[in-house]
């Protein structure tokens, strides 16, 4: 017998084994198609399982938790019978072969999570990774992926309200595209991904199966490109139709409303072979599926075509006999097509036939829960030290006022501080009518229903050279950052959701880096007393042996009880007093500062100081509950200048402040644990006892007013001028 | 005694809900309609709202102007019902022939979000009563293809005749011909515009209460009849 194309499939030799050793003979093509996806590092977490497991062990003590990791996304109460669910998920690999069909389909797959659970998706975020802004490559990746991140969810009718996008030559090889979505339901309307019933019918809705996708999680998502890897793989790459997502979302509100679905399960990565595999196996049964009754793009795809594709817009369905007529009618309704293609067994086997010919026989728990798990040697970076050794305390610092206010202007003007306008600007963030806060604010905030003024707050945050200077607190920082976001809208943050960007899991140096940025996060989310409740993982970011630099993005879930009492991040009103709450160090390692004028990268991040955070998180929601103040904004990238620019720019308001301490430290210091807040004369005594009542350091900046950010004894600089340069950069490069 | 209020479901349509909203803010009473049924409830006024009716394929608007409810509207439209059409809806009342020319891609080629200045040009329709002529009005626009183009005499007739009935003002978002942001129908009861006033009620979700001004005034004209 001839050898079968296991390691083209992306199989290692002891995998193969142990596929043959489960089922007792050689695998078909169609059951090594899918244990080839299934088993890949994208579907099955192999390399990183082990380490993840530290998010549950570790979790703090929670009752918001309806569901937890595991489930296609967690869910969250959020108080008077209403929960929200929320997760983040990679498209990397996609977007950078096909820019606009990978991140428009990284939106797509993201909001299907989020209806699987039995939610209405409510708004999307995006957290988008690219080279230098002037590398030959960077606008056909931005133009494609932000064309494609908006028209997908323009098209789907949810409001984008917020992320971060970034620029580094790290990723001029590997852009990152991590999309967010969240969605509202009712505790009672949650929904599970399980075949249940035997009896029951299977039941495939949306669009048709197409030959796009192919292997996307394997050969795509869960190998490295090489110089040659980019455009030849664009068949992996899926192809998204917006319409028809949004009218498969209606349909399915619709079917969860009526009580017409007893299980479902999108189907993402994987197709096919995943949805039937996962829910046989979580329900405990059997189910037998005629793959021949699936409807084609294309008459003549095989059955290892169908069962992989990874066409978008389809969901699977477990229906009680008795309700198929009803459902598929309802589904006609809504002009979404809806096929019974098999039943729920008592076989404890997923069982597939082609045309009557079983073609498929396997335990399904040994595709979608029972992968090889991996403990990959891990090894702190031979240049680790060096890098670390490496401080920034000998390059050259402005002095003067005049030094000082051109540092401000080159920051406010680089590519990561500049004005995020000309990719927010393609992005709806009014759609549906609940958008109370959105970018360029610290969070977005959306009302969850019209009959209730309570609100969440996301927040969407990583930094890829703080946690290659310190992987650990890297990761500590990108969920500090969003946390704080979250609270300065006045929210209270209470869930963490997670995207784990990085290299070769096979570089042992890679994987001690996501040994500690997971053991970092799940240490953080443990003292600041948030829970992850699921994310995802991307390997493989790397171009040949070079890999990016390691980039946890975290995101966190707030609830805010009244949203008309959320705090927005520019100056509002004339005449207020600033205040810096929390203290500022000689922190620089790893800044934008330091990169920015001096190119440099190294010593150590700002450290995480998650106690102040909280304390910092506490004084801020009570103020902001007690109705005080007029603004408030995080200090973190370029920071406490940065700050000021944007709290200034939004509305046009100036400031004139007074510089504590050195003043190069003062404005670029990059330390935790921050943030800038305004509130009226009467309110500043009540607000300094809220601040010392948390311990937290209080230092009255001046007052908001004019049209210039004036810093005492420095210089004086005119918000047109900022204005200018801070708006101009993208427009320059990009469009 | 209220009026309804009927806001039509196509297939892709996003921003029903909103203009459903819009209207309860108003004080009048919301009814959904549906695309696939002939039968538009009795209701006093409608708004095809915003999205992207069955995803924008061919033309925007064009596969919603042969709708079944969409007979129904264009009937009733020629007897004087009040009719408003935001965005795809524009794009709808346009390719229905309720109202002249076309909305063609944005000239910076991007789909364009913003909170945008407007100027009511005329007061004198179903939907505009309640404003101040030349008042200025902050709404969001957003969209990709919101250009509004018509040949020279078209534009012309229009300009003379005072059916313009809102113009971009600091700013023109995407090329539109001579900052056209909405016109009207020559009876006044017919009005298209590409910006969104049902995203501009309150303040907490949008940039002003502005755009409440349009459901206002229709209200107002069907109870005062």
């Amino acid at each position: 017998m001839s050898e079968q194309p296991y390691a083209e499939l992306g199989l290692k030799d002891d995998e193969y084994a142990r596929i043959c050793e489960i089922l007792g003979r050689k695998p078909s093509d169609t059951e090594l198609a899918m244990y080839s996806v299934m088993w890949s590092e994208h579907c099955s977490y192999k390399s990183s399982k082990v380490h993840l497991r530290q998010f549950g062990e570790k979790a703090p003590e929670t009752d918001v938790l309806l569901v937890g990791i595991g489930e296609n996304a967690g869910v969250v109460d959020v108080g008077d019978g209403l929960a929200v669910t929320f997760k983040v998920e990679s498209h990397n690999h996609p977007s950078y072969v096909e820019p606009y069909q990978g991140a428009a389909t990284g939106v797509g797959g993201i909001v299907r999570d989020i209806l699987t659970m039995g939610a209405r998706p409510i708004a999307v975020m995006d957290s988008l990774r690219f080279g230098e802004i002037d590398h030959p490559d960077t606008r056909r990746l931005v133009g494609g992926v932000v064309a494609g991140v908006g028209g997908y969810g323009n098209c789907l009718g949810l409001p984008n309200i917020g992320g971060e996008v970034v620029f580094d030559p790290t990723y001029a090889g590997n852009p990152l595209v991590n999309a967010l979505c969240i969605g509202v339901l009712r505790h009672e309307q949650i929904q599970l991904a399980r075949a249940e019933g035997v009896g029951n019918k299977v039941v495939l809705l949306g669009a048709k199966t197409g030959r796009d996708g192919i292997g996307g999680v394997s050969v795509l998502a869960s190998a490295t490109f090489n110089e040659e890897g980019g455009p030849s793989k664009r068949p992996s790459v899926q192809v998204g139709d917006p319409f028809t997502e949004k009218v498969v979302i209606e349909c399915c509100l619709e079917l969860f409303d009526r009580g017409l679905v007893t299980g479902i399960q999108d189907l993402g990565g994987a197709g096919l072979s995943c949805a039937t595999s996962e829910t046989a196996s979580h329900g405990g049964s059997g189910m037998l599926v005629d793959l021949d009754l699936v409807p084609l793009r294309e008459p003549s795809m095989t059955p290892v075509e169908v069962i992989t594709s990874e066409s978008q817009e389809r969901m699977l369905a477990i229906v009680r006999p008795g309700d198929v007529d009803d459902v598929l009618a309802l589904c006609e309704r809504w002009g979404v097509l809806a096929t019974v293609i098999g039943e729920v067994t008592d076989t404890g086997r997923l069982q597939v036939r082609w045309h009557g010919d079983v073609v498929v026989d396997v335990p399904p728990a040994s595709l979608a829960d029972e992968g090889p798990v991996y403990e990959r040697p891990l090894a702190r970076p031979a240049d680790q030290d060096a890098l670390q050794a490496d401080v920034p305390d000998a390059l050259a610092r402005p002095r003067t006022g005049a030094e000082l206010a051109e540092t401000l202007l080159r920051l406010a003007g680089s590519p990561n501080l500049a004005s995020r306008r000309w990719v927010t600007e393609q992005y709806d963030r009014y759609v549906l009518g609940g958008t109370v806060l959105a970018m360029p604010h610290d969070s977005g905030v959306v009302r969850l229903t019209d009959d209730s003024d309570r609100g969440v707050a996301l927040a969407l945050d990583g930094n890829g050279r703080y946690a290659r200077l310190d992987p650990y607190a890297g990761a500590q920082l990108a969920l500090a950052e969003a946390y704080r976001n979250v609270s300065v809208s006045g929210a209270r943050p209470l869930a963490v959701t997670n995207c784990l960007n990085f290299g070769s899991p096979e570089d042992p140096e890679v994987m001690w880096q996501f040994a500690e940025a997971t053991r970092g996060l799940a240490d953080g989310c443990r003292e600041l007393g948030v829970p992850v409740t699921g994310g995802n993982v991307s390997f493989y970011n790397q171009t040949g042996a070079t890999a990016i630099n390691p980039t946890p993005v975290v995101g966190v879930l707030g609830v805010i009880d009244d949203v008309n009492l959320r705090v927005p991040s520019g100056f509002t009103r004339v005449g207020d007093v600033v205040v810096l709450l929390g203290e500022t160090y000689d922190e620089l390692g790893g800044s934008e500062w330091a990169w920015v004028v001096h190119g440099h990268l190294g010593g150590r991040p700002p450290k995480p100081r998650l106690a102040a955070e909280r304390a910092l998180s506490a004084a801020l929601r009570t103020a902001a509950a007690d109705g005080l103040l007029s603004s408030a904004h995080d200090v973190s990238d370029g920071g406490l200048g940065q700050t000021l620019v944007e709290a200034a720019l939004l509305h046009g308001i100036g400031a004139t402040v007074t510089l504590a301490g050195d003043p190069f430290v003062a404005l670029f210091s990059e330390s935790a644990a921050r943030a800038v807040v305004t509130c009226a004369d009467a309110d500043v005594d009540r607000l300094l006892e809220i601040a010392a009542e948390f311990d937290l350091a209080v230092t009255r900046l001046g007052r908001t007013g004019g049209d210039t950010l004036d810093v005492t004894e420095q210089f004086t600089t005119p918000l047109d001028r900022l204005r200018d340069v801070h708006e101009a950069t993208l427009p320059k490069h990009l469009s | 005694m209220t009026a309804r209020i009927g806001v039509v479901t196509f297939p892709g349509s996003l921003d029903d809900r909103d203009a459903l909203r819009a209207a309860r803010a108003a004080g009048a009473e919301p009814v959904p309609l549906w695309h696939g049924d002939h039968d538009l409830r009795g209701v006093d006024a409608v708004v095809l709202p915003g999205g992207f009716s069955y995803g924008d394929y061919l033309r925007a608007g064009a596969i919603a102007s042969f709708a079944p409810v969409m007979a129904e509207v264009v009937a009733a439209a020629r007897a004087g019902l009040p009719v408003l059409g935001i965005c795809n809806g524009f794009q709808v009342l346009c390719e229905s022939g309720l109202l002249p020319g076309a909305l063609i891609r944005n000239a910076g080629l991007h789909f364009v979000c913003r909170d945008q200045r407007l100027r009511v040009e005329s007061t004198d329709t179903a939907w505009t009563g309640e404003y101040a002529a030349g008042a200025e009005i902050v709404v969001p626009v957003k969209n990709g293809e919101g250009r509004y183009v018509a040949d020279e005499a078209t534009l012309d007739e229009l300009e003379a005749n005072g059916r313009v009935a809102f113009r971009y003002v600091g700013g023109n978002p995407n090329g539109a011909l001579r900052d056209i942001a909405g016109i009207r129908n020559e009876a006044g009861n017919v009005v298209g515009l590409m910006p969104h006033p049902e995203h501009a009620i309150d303040p907490l979700t949008g940039p002003s209460a502005d755009g409440l001004g349009l459901f206002v005034s229709v209200l107002k004209q069907l109870t005062a009849a």
